[in-house]
């Protein structure tokens, strides 16, 4: 299909990639900049800041008027916690499917493909309703808590990892615990000490996907988490700048490249076994 | 092996002894608080994971019990909750259920005209309780909820200003005026009982004799103001006089499919609703479509082996996947800002005032931006994918067309097309039904906005159904309307369900599924 290209062919080419590049980069770089500008708003703003300042950085952390600080810990931490839940979670009940067959096993693998087409968004009245009535009996697990926000992504999260994790566990030979059973291993035993560590990049992959997406998440947060103490970064940076662009933009965009650090870094550090295991997860043996 | 056997299953049963524990007072509270049925749940809850973990034959089931656990109180529970709400009144003033409304009506109190009323000065120790001296007739101490008369001087007052008045009882202190107003919706609630007789604050100064409010006649479903001797009769969950006044707090009562039906029928909520849906099927083929063309495009300028540099252009055009959404989306409304955007700044540098486009401010042009974003967001998935599907399409295909003299444009339609078009389209359909919900974007991005005009419902030009559910359940303007907004949930999913369905019967994945279980 590919044949060698003209020079003007070659050059429409790249002047078409540079143009995507282009696109591609400019919002990247044009908030990476503003955050380095002297000027707090937008409009004197240059791609290239003429007197380059880390000052916005350090408001963003020291200055009591913003919770900066305390959002991207709430994030990471409801994130992290959340993650290992999922993964504990779903890699028991994997297990089970995998290994056991039982009354309800087909029921309940399909019964999970059904509920996950439903997404929790839609819900969002009920699990408001829900949060105000738990809160009365239980004050940690209601409104505005930490917990009450962590138990309902843990319910989300449920059906596909389970199918990607049961999958991984299908291409584990049976034989493997087997033997550890002969000596003497409970069942718990053999999942805890020979398939875990097998696992790993699957464990990896559903570690990041829930992380991803719990620290991303923009609409349940902000039903749950009223005040600023306890909010996560994607609702206190949307406050931050509500119609603060002429005056916040510079804070603002230290506040974005600031968010997208811990994403980046879960991203690259398992970026290998992500892949690894997404696609071992598909396939059967 | 006999110790720890032995060990494992103390564990178990204490394990299983503290859930129990914990269902009871869950139940209990519930009871306490008037809900008989919900009380029921946390018992039965604890009865079968008991069941689970004590017999042997429900061994696999165990582990799936924490799972299912958050599963079924967090998502099938509120699926459940979301369809039968969207049969109910429920929101603003129509929370409760009618038991604790009409409890909550016969718990208010009013001052009669004539009533006795006396000052009173308020105490507070470290702990946040309160300690009340009325001063009329008689001179009553309310402590620890107890109101006993004392004759002065009492040992236990201290005057420290020596004004006559105590500035000390106890270990409470005094509080000035200034800190009772910031107390008093709270010391409102407070009510003394002094020889049978209801006193409650009326005043920032004086508490008074406070008499019931209403009476409830349960025969005739009746409220009555005692105050002004108008009765109120229940109509649609609000106890309503003749004359249509209402008294919050209402309460929720099913009203079958009047949701839906408003939604069809009232031209002020049909209206937008109509414009809400179809623009939600518009943006999510456009985004689709629009990232999928431009992600396309580009996987074969990057798949062409005489392009040079490609892995770096690669990178390059990637970026955009590894920031997380809602900060480019944050990020995009400040560059599209009307004033200050660095958008409109360069198109006005270019075009003088033309270029001073209202791109979150006009309703078509704020459309456009809110697909020009999502392309940005979407096209470095689909040039992913398209890149992977390229790479296995067989070269042969284009050299036999090659010699059958077909041209470039007959190769794309008639082989690269139809072929990437088989292995993705599932991914295409999981990609609309994504942005048939993608709340983010139209939120972060626009809100919604701009509001549409003459309308019952906060609904914007921009507006998902979404994104419409969540303004009618949070940010109506006239109360929010939680029923209404369940009804839309509903018929989101029912569009969702029917995407789901031709998704599994095109592909056979649900056939393959059943047999791979």
């Amino acid at each position: 299909m590919y044949s060698r290209h003209s020079l003007i062919g070659s050059m429409a080419r790249h002047a078409l990639l540079l143009l995507a590049v282009a696109f591609a980069m400019f919002p990247f770089l044009w908030v990476l900049s503003a955050s380095f500008n002297a000027t707090d708003g937008m409009q004197m703003q240059q791609l290239i800041p003429p007197k380059p300042t880390l000052a916005h950085y350090k408001d963003l952390f020291t200055s009591p008027q913003y919770k900066f600080g305390i959002w991207l810990w709430n994030s990471v931490k409801i994130s992290l916690i959340t993650s290992t839940f999922v993964v504990a979670l779903t890699a028991l009940a994997a297990y089970s499917f995998s290994r056991f067959r039982f009354k309800g096993r087909r029921v309940g693998l399909l019964g999970l493909l059904l509920v996950q087409m439903f997404p929790q968004m839609l819900a969002i009245v009920a699990l408001y309703v829900l949060l105000l009535t738990m809160g009365d009996f239980f004050p940690f697990a209601g409104m505005n808590t930490h917990t009450g926000l962590i138990m309902i992504y843990l319910g989300g999260a449920m059906g596909f990892n389970t199918w990607l994790m049961k999958g991984y566990f299908d291409t584990i030979p049976r034989s493997l615990e087997e033997s550890a059973k002969v000596d003497g291993a409970t069942p718990f035993q053999a999942f805890v000490h020979i398939i875990l560590p097998l696992v790993r990049p699957i464990l990896a992959t559903i570690f990041v996907l829930t992380f991803i997406s719990v620290y991303s998440d923009f609409m349940i947060a902000s039903i749950v988490l009223r005040t600023a103490e306890q909010q996560t970064i994607p609702v206190g940076l949307r406050v931050l700048i509500s119609d603060n662009y002429g005056n916040r933009w510079a804070l603002f965009a230290a506040g974005a490249v600031i968010s997208a650090l811990p994403f980046l870094v879960v991203f690259l550090v398992a970026q290998r076994s992500l892949v690894s295991g997404l696609t071992r997860g598909g396939v059967k043996e | 092996m006999r110790d720890s056997f032995l060990l494992r299953h103390s564990a178990k049963i204490l394990g299983l002894g503290i859930l129990c524990a914990l269902a009871i007072y869950a139940a209990s509270s519930l009871f306490v608080a008037g809900s008989y049925g919900l009380a029921a749940v946390p018992v039965i809850a604890a009865g079968i994971i008991t069941y689970i973990f004590l017999s042997g034959r429900r061994y696999p089931i165990r582990w799936l019990v924490p799972g299912l656990l958050f599963l079924f109180v967090m998502v099938l529970y509120p699926i459940g909750y979301t369809f039968l709400g969207s049969l109910t009144n429920l929101g603003t003033g129509h929370m409760l259920p009618r038991e604790q409304a009409i409890e909550q009506l016969l718990g208010r109190t009013y001052a009669p005209p004539n009533a006795e009323r006396c000052s009173y000065l308020v105490f507070q120790d470290a702990a946040g309780s309160f300690v009340f001296l009325l001063q009329g007739r008689n001179t009553i101490l309310v402590l620890d909820g107890q109101a006993t008369a004392v004759s002065l001087p009492d040992e236990r007052f201290v005057d420290e200003t020596g004004d006559g008045q105590p500035d000390r009882i106890l270990n409470y202190r005094r509080l000035e005026t200034r800190e009772i107003v910031a107390l008093l919706p709270t010391l409102q609630q407070v009510r003394v009982v002094y020889e049978g007789v209801t006193f409650g604050i009326d005043s920032l100064t004086e508490f008074s004799v406070q008499m019931p409010r209403y009476s409830y006649d349960k025969a005739t479903e009746t409220m009555t103001d005692l105050e002004t001797g108008t009765a109120y009769t229940a109509v649609q969950g609000i106890y309503t006089s003749v004359k249509g006044e209402e008294i919050y707090p209402g309460y929720r009562v099913w009203v079958g499919f009047a949701n839906y039906v408003r939604l069809i029928t009232n031209p002020q909520i049909s209206a937008p609703f109509a414009r809400v849906f179809l623009w939600t099927i518009a943006f999510a083929v456009l985004s689709v479509a629009l990232s999928f063309a431009l992600g396309l495009g580009l996987a074969m300028l990057l798949n062409d082996p005489h392009v040079r540099m490609r892995t770096l252009y690669r990178v390059l055009v990637i970026v955009p996947y590894a920031i997380p959404s809602f900060v480019t989306i944050l990020v995009w409304r400040g560059m599209l800002n009307q004033n200050f955007g660095v958008i409109n700044q360069m198109l006005m540098s270019l075009f003088g005032s033309a270029g001073r486009v209202q791109w979150l401010e006009n309703p078509w042009v704020a459309k456009a931006a809110c697909l020009l974003v999502n392309l940005w967001l979407g096209y470095p998935y689909m040039m992913i994918v398209a890149l992977g599907a390229l790479q296995s399409i067989p070269h042969e295909l284009y050299e036999a067309s090659y010699v059958d003299g077909a041209s470039r444009w007959q190769q794309f339609r008639k082989i690269t097309l139809p072929m990437l078009l088989m292995p993705l389209a599932p991914l295409l359909i999981g990609s609309f039904a994504f942005n048939f919900n993608n709340f983010n974007l139209i939120y972060l991005l626009t809100q919604g906005r701009p509001a549409v005009p003459n309308t019952l419902t906060p609904a914007g030009a921009t507006d998902i159904l979404l994104s419409y559910t969540y303004r009618l359940s949070f940010e109506g303007q006239r109360g929010n309307q939680l029923g209404l907004a369940c009804a839309v949930s509903v018929m989101i999913f029912l569009v969702i369900a029917t995407i789901s369905a031709i998704n599994f019967r095109m592909t056979g994945t649900l056939e393959e599924l059943s047999k791979n279980v």
